[in-house]
């Protein structure tokens, strides 16, 4: 018998296989498939190309309007339309367009659209979040998304594992952003290529599911192909309450289970953490700072950190005080549920008291896109996933990434503040 | 269709974590057409890249090409270009799929940092071999496995029925 990490042991299920082995090719159906307004066009234009005429799987196929909606500009407008005209032709029933959308990657688990042991593609990179769900997940490109909603399949290389073992709880001030940010800076924006992120240790049930999204969501920052949680009550609860009656199927690690290596993360003794220009792994902690960091923008929001415990983490630092005049601060909740349950809690009020803005959902500024681009010699303090050159806009402006906390601290005080300092 | 798989050009060198934000910026990603995807190729890190670039030059890079978003408008922005192929000492995952899929010849060569701007290179690869004309050094690219080499000779995912 064949040891097999939690991945390999979905992919070997899927494609009918006793095991698989890391390396191996294979090809397994998929339990869905998901584009966006930017990636989908280029799909369904390959789609054609190739003359293809039906997508085979209509009920697994997902798109979702978020990137440049509400449409920014005319040629946003004519994409959006054409996904919206080919989902009716196709019946499509998950399209969701301005009012049901969402930011991809919050809306589909929240949606109940994914399960423990599925195997999902979604052609954009962040798909690696519904790993938080013990899913296989991954990102794509368009001409796969066209291959899979033709055939219903796709092919993978097995990939091997690098396992993080998370022990102890987080501290005040520190979540999974802060987590993630940390093993990026340990592995390198390529240290876990083409492998899998497999989170084992007790220090796992510790953490909420927004914070086992925001760590599997941003596996691939370090290369990663998917990054994937063990299944446990927390996870069962959040796909029974989102996902009521849906099929789950839980798969464990084998205890003998070989990785390329392994990491361990006390996880209480972390701190907040921040990635500076201009990667990802190029973190720090505040105690490494020593300059003072002028903040032109702040933006909370995105796939990675706009969940409501992002919106509650934020409102905790914000209220009663009011953001520095110099600082622009935009706060993005990722779906309508966030939205709504934003005004509910009243998180709406001490946002807009405090004198940022309280935007709808769209992943936007975190790509440069619109609702917050910046000027050359801008700096952002983000909670999104990239800071590469021109992420966000100009080529020489600068997005330092870090938690909501971490943001919020910031927008008070007009410079990158930890939470801890703020007076 | 079958590509031919013997390239010469002219090189354009860059270095580590080349990221799919450089190679298109989100701001021109409200179309696929690649003519337009060609004109901002490189911008944000080499702003005369798109007027520099000659039909069959070829890209050589560090560690990690393509890292970032899943954005296929990448590899077609190089690809209408008009480079011929694209080397690197390795390539982040999900842009190496692009590649293969639509048919945008890449090759994974660890010694490629020897490689410098403006050398004329000769790419064969099938053998995987890469000569630095004048210097007449050669080095070695890792072969591809034989499914990705079909799927490559095949123009794309989409020309190919897979496994």
């Amino acid at each position: 018998m064949h040891s097999m990490t939690i991945t390999q042991k979905i992919l070997a299920f899927k494609a009918g296989l006793e095991y698989t082995v890391p390396g191996q090719l294979i090809e397994i159906p998929l339990d869905l498939v998901m584009g966006n307004d930017i990636t989908a066009p280029l799909a369904v234009n390959e789609f054609h190309k190739a003359g293809f005429e039906k997508v085979s799987i209509p009920d697994k196929t997902v798109f979702v309007m978020d990137h440049f909606v509400p449409n920014k500009d005319i040629k946003s407008a004519e994409n959006a339309a054409q996904i919206r005209r080919f989902s009716a032709e196709q019946k499509i029933d998950n399209f969701f367009d301005v009012g049901t959308a969402g930011i991809e990657h919050a809306l589909l688990p929240e949606k109940g659209l994914v399960t423990a042991g599925d195997a999902v593609i979604g052609a954009d990179s962040h798909t690696c979040t519904y790993g938080a769900l013990g899913a296989f997940s991954t990102g794509v490109g368009s001409t796969d998304l066209a291959f899979s909603m033709a055939t219903g399949k796709l092919w993978f290389k097995v990939p091997s594992a690098i396992k993080v073992i998370l022990t102890g709880r987080l501290s005040k001030y520190v979540c999974g952003k802060d987590v993630i940010l940390h093993l990026i800076g340990i592995l390198g924006v390529e240290g876990a290529t083409y492998k899998s992120l497999e989170f084992s240790g007790d220090g796992v049930s510790s953490l909420s599911m927004d914070d086992r999204f925001t760590i599997a969501n941003m596996a691939v920052e370090c290369g990663a192909k998917n990054g994937i949680f063990p299944v446990d009550n927390k996870t069962l609860e959040y796909i029974s309450e989102h996902a009521p009656g849906k099929d789950c199927k839980v798969f464990e690690a084998d205890c003998n289970a070989e990785y390329d290596s392994e990491i361990t993360i006390d996880l209480s003794a972390l701190k907040p953490t921040v990635a500076f220009p201009h990667l990802p792994s190029n973190t720090r902690t505040f105690d490494e700072i020593d300059d003072d960091i002028q903040i032109n923008q702040v933006i909370i929001g995105s796939c990675t950190n706009g969940r409501l415990e992002d919106m509650k983490a934020a409102a905790e630092i914000l209220r009663g005080k009011k953001v520095n005049k110099n600082t622009r601060t935009i706060i993005i909740p990722a779906t309508q549920e966030v939205f709504l349950e934003s005004v509910k809690q009243g998180l709406t009020e001490i946002f807009i008291n405090a004198g940022a803005v309280f935007s709808l959902p769209t992943c936007g500024p975190c790509l440069g896109g619109h609702m917050g681009v910046l000027a050359a010699g801008e700096r952002a303090v983000s909670t999104t996933n990239r800071n590469f050159i021109g992420r966000m806009g100009h080529r020489e402006s600068e997005v330092y990434l870090a938690s909501p906390a971490v943001a919020a601290a910031s927008a008070i005080a007009g410079r990158l503040c930890s939470p801890e300092d703020l007076r | 269709m079958v590509i031919e798989m013997i390239f010469n050009g002219s090189v354009h060198k860059y270095g580590d974590n080349v990221n799919t934000d450089v190679i298109i910026p989100a701001r021109y990603l409200n179309t696929s057409e690649e003519k337009e995807l060609a004109a901002h190729c490189m911008e944000d890190i080499d702003a005369d890249f798109s007027a520099r670039v000659k039909p069959g030059d070829i890209i050589v890079a560090g560690k990690n090409f393509g890292c970032g978003s899943s954005r296929e408008h990448a590899p077609l922005a190089i690809k209408a270009s008009g480079i011929s192929c694209v080397i690197a000492e390795s390539f982040a995952r999900i842009f190496y799929r692009n590649c293969i899929n639509i048919g945008l010849p890449i090759l994974e060569c660890p010694d490629c940092f020897k490689i410098q701007n403006a050398d004329m290179l000769k790419i064969e690869t099938d053998s995987g071999k890469i000569t630095i004309q004048g210097t007449e050094e050669v080095l070695s690219a890792l072969p591809f496995p034989d499914f990705i080499e079909q799927i490559i000779r095949s123009g794309g995912l989409l020309n190919k029925n897979v496994l």
